[in-house]
């Protein structure tokens, strides 16, 4: 199967005071994304999960570089690509959910409006075909009465609404990936349910791949194929989410599978202890040793890096292809 | 079971609704808290849950006696708190403490550490400065930080250091009740353990009762004792929190469980999707305020609304299928 999208040792650097602070936000990241397949980015806020996918957009902030690696979407390099060349792939190849649905809907336009904007400028869809395409579009999103709802404005919608309809926004240009950055973290449970039943069946109907960006675990379980752990701006495990969770082979991913609760079980939870580091004072070697359970001298002097553990399956840890001695996670049925 | 140290009885909170300029007409009641009765015992953790707008946040705030309630009563160790006054009412407010949600907003960022947790001593108890310095060392090395910590400001701490402020801050006064209002849904994953932990530790160490408030199933259930699940303004089903997980009766519940995120891919639970949205409390359905949502929903539920009752010890469930 080609690879939809192949992100190769991806370097983006936030500069700052003159380019003598340099914060390393992404450091080497390489993802593979096959057409058709979810892939969960997880980690904790600020370990480069959100710059990553601002990368492959093209929307970093000016104080942002890519200052290494390539990112290869559909056979084209886009790292080289110019503004306007990459404005024709976003939302039309490419389409972004963003986490705050208020934010992401201009409330002085319709929803018709919005819906139609990138069907209108990537497809050429015009009059009453773009009437239908936007309306089958809020219908594939199960808003209730498209041609009543289409004529209202955000602020009318509640929120669970506003997010399914800022998903119809994503279809509408037709896009082969979606890169949906913490969809549901303001949404209730019930909300976010069905939210992620919708993005299935749109992903099921048009065959678009995923890139779901959470720190919830629970939701990489529900929707992934495959997932990928990051950790101070590194990927530090990359599998199959099955794989990862019946046996994580990095002490971070265990962790975090260990740091999860899980229903109608009340034993004490693993928890991680220390911070998060600072991305702008990283020391030498693994960047999650200070904070390990299994750390070893040569952790704090060498950095691992990516050890094949299986096909498709990496960890950047110096433990893996030695036994773990224990385990956070008992083996889950 | 001992003597609740907390106990609402049929607590209801309605706001009034008002339209136009001048003069104002009220146009309705929102019915926020509509007849809530839950016990919290002494060292126990009632875990209460339900999706935004159900009243939730309302309810913490009428123990706090931040609002005062419609009707209904709110009993501290057997005695009525809305007839406290003078030495009674500090004492109330010195044993019913809380932590909010966002330790960012929480705390102020003009105040050092110590001083944050030293106000609700000084307003509430005459320790002398070196008595306060003393106690306040005791509270940060309770909830794991250091005492030296008390000459810094809440902008030197990461998120997850100043919730264990606000927790140190909520536990100074020899607190009997903290009512957990989210305490973790704003931190990071690998902190979130971290705090629970530690808020399990402190109960059994001091004996402290929470009132947790949460809306992640997983989370309150591993924390709780007993849960209280909440829709519109009501209890629908209050059960000890591992028979809840084995056996949830209301529709309701089910749903909450059914939508709630698997722990392993390999996990799946039986799929009862519930449409709509939470409607609003301005103009709740008649009958069961769950009908029109509910898929078992029969032609009683929409007239009379069902009471809350037993089923098994300690389980009760506001439903007509039982």
């Amino acid at each position: 199967m080609a690879a939809l999208l192949r992100v190769r040792e991806l370097k983006t650097h936030y500069f700052s005071f003159g380019g003598t602070r340099v914060v390393k936000a992404v450091d080497g990241v390489s993802l593979t994304l096959g057409k058709g397949e979810t892939i969960g980015l997880v980690g904790e806020s600020g370990c480069g999960k959100t710059t990553t996918c601002l990368s492959i957009v093209g929307l970093l902030p000016s104080a942002a570089r890519i200052v290494g690696g390539n990112i290869e979407f559909a056979g084209d390099e886009l790292t080289t690509k110019r503004p306007r060349e990459m404005r024709r792939i976003r939302g039309g190849q490419i389409a972004m959910i963003l986490q705050d649905p208020m934010a992401s809907l201009n409330p002085l336009f319709s929803i018709y409006r919005q819906v139609a904007e990138p069907a209108y400028y990537h497809q050429g869809m015009r009059s009453r075909l773009l009437r239908e395409r936007v309306k089958n579009l809020l219908r594939s999103v199960r808003i209730p009465s498209p041609e009543v709802r289409m004529r209202e404005y955000p602020h009318q919608m509640s929120g669970g609404m506003r997010q399914r309809v800022v998903g119809a926004i994503a279809m509408a240009g037709g896009p082969k990936l979606i890169i949906a950055d913490e969809p549901t973290t303001n949404l209730d449970v019930t909300i976010q349910a069905q939210y992620l039943d919708v993005l299935k069946d749109i992903q099921q109907q048009s065959g678009v791949a995923l890139v779901f960006v959470t720190h919830n675990l629970g939701i990489v379980a529900k929707m992934c194929d495959r997932m990928a752990v990051m950790y101070a701006g590194k990927i530090v495990e990359q599998g199959a989410v099955r794989d990862l969770f019946r046996d994580p082979k990095h002490p971070y991913t265990q962790a975090l599978l260990g740091s999860m609760p899980k229903l109608g079980n009340k034993e004490p939870l693993y928890a991680i202890p220390g911070q998060p580091p600072n991305l702008a004072q990283l020391g030498p070697g693994c960047a999650f040793h200070p904070r390990c359970a299994h750390a070893m001298p040569q952790c704090s002097t060498r950095e691992p890096d990516d050890r094949p553990i299986a096909a498709n399956w990496t960890a950047r840890c110096w433990l893996v292809g030695e036994p773990v001695r224990e385990r956070y996670v008992s083996a889950t049925a | 079971m001992s003597a609740p140290l907390l106990e609402l009885q049929n607590l209801q909170k309605y706001f009034p609704v008002s339209t136009g300029v001048l003069p104002r007409r009220k146009i309705g009641w929102v019915k926020a808290v509509d007849g809530v009765d839950i016990t919290i015992g002494p060292g126990e953790t009632l875990g209460l849950i339900g999706e935004s707008g159900c009243g939730k946040t309302t309810t913490s705030k009428l123990i706090l006696l931040q609002e005062t309630p419609t009707a209904g009563t709110i009993r501290f160790d057997g005695e009525d708190v809305s007839v406290l006054e003078g030495q009674e009412l500090m004492r109330y407010r010195r044993e019913v403490q809380v932590v909010f949600q966002d330790p960012y907003s929480s705390l102020s960022p003009r105040m050092r550490v110590g001083d944050i947790i030293a106000e609700p001593l000084e307003i509430h108890t005459s320790l002398s400065r070196q008595q306060l310095q003393y106690r306040v060392a005791e509270v940060l090395d309770l909830v794991g930080l250091q005492p030296e910590v008390a000459r810094l400001f809440p902008h030197e701490f990461s998120g997850g250091q100043r919730q264990r402020i606000a927790i140190a801050r909520a536990l100074a006064t020899n607190t009997r009740l903290v009512v957990l209002d989210e305490p973790v849904s704003a931190l990071d994953v690998s902190i979130r353990a971290q705090i629970m932990n530690q808020l399990e530790h402190l109960q059994q160490t001091l004996g402290v009762s929470y009132l947790f408030i949460g809306h992640d199933l997983a989370t309150v259930a591993h924390i709780s004792h007993r849960i209280a699940v909440m829709y519109l303004g009501q209890i629908v089903e209050l059960a000890d929190s591992l028979e809840l997980c084995e056996k949830p009766l209301h529709p309701y519940t089910q749903a909450l469980f059914s939508a709630a995120l698997p722990s392993h891919p390999d996990e799946r639970h039986e799929r009862l999707t519930i449409t709509g949205e939470v409607p609003s409390a301005l103009n709740p359905p008649s009958g069961c305020r769950f009908h029109p949502r509910c898929p078992h929903a029969m032609p009683c539920c929409a007239i009379e609304a069902p009471v809350r009752k037993p089923i098994a010890a300690e389980h009760t469930v506001a439903c007509h299928l039982y």
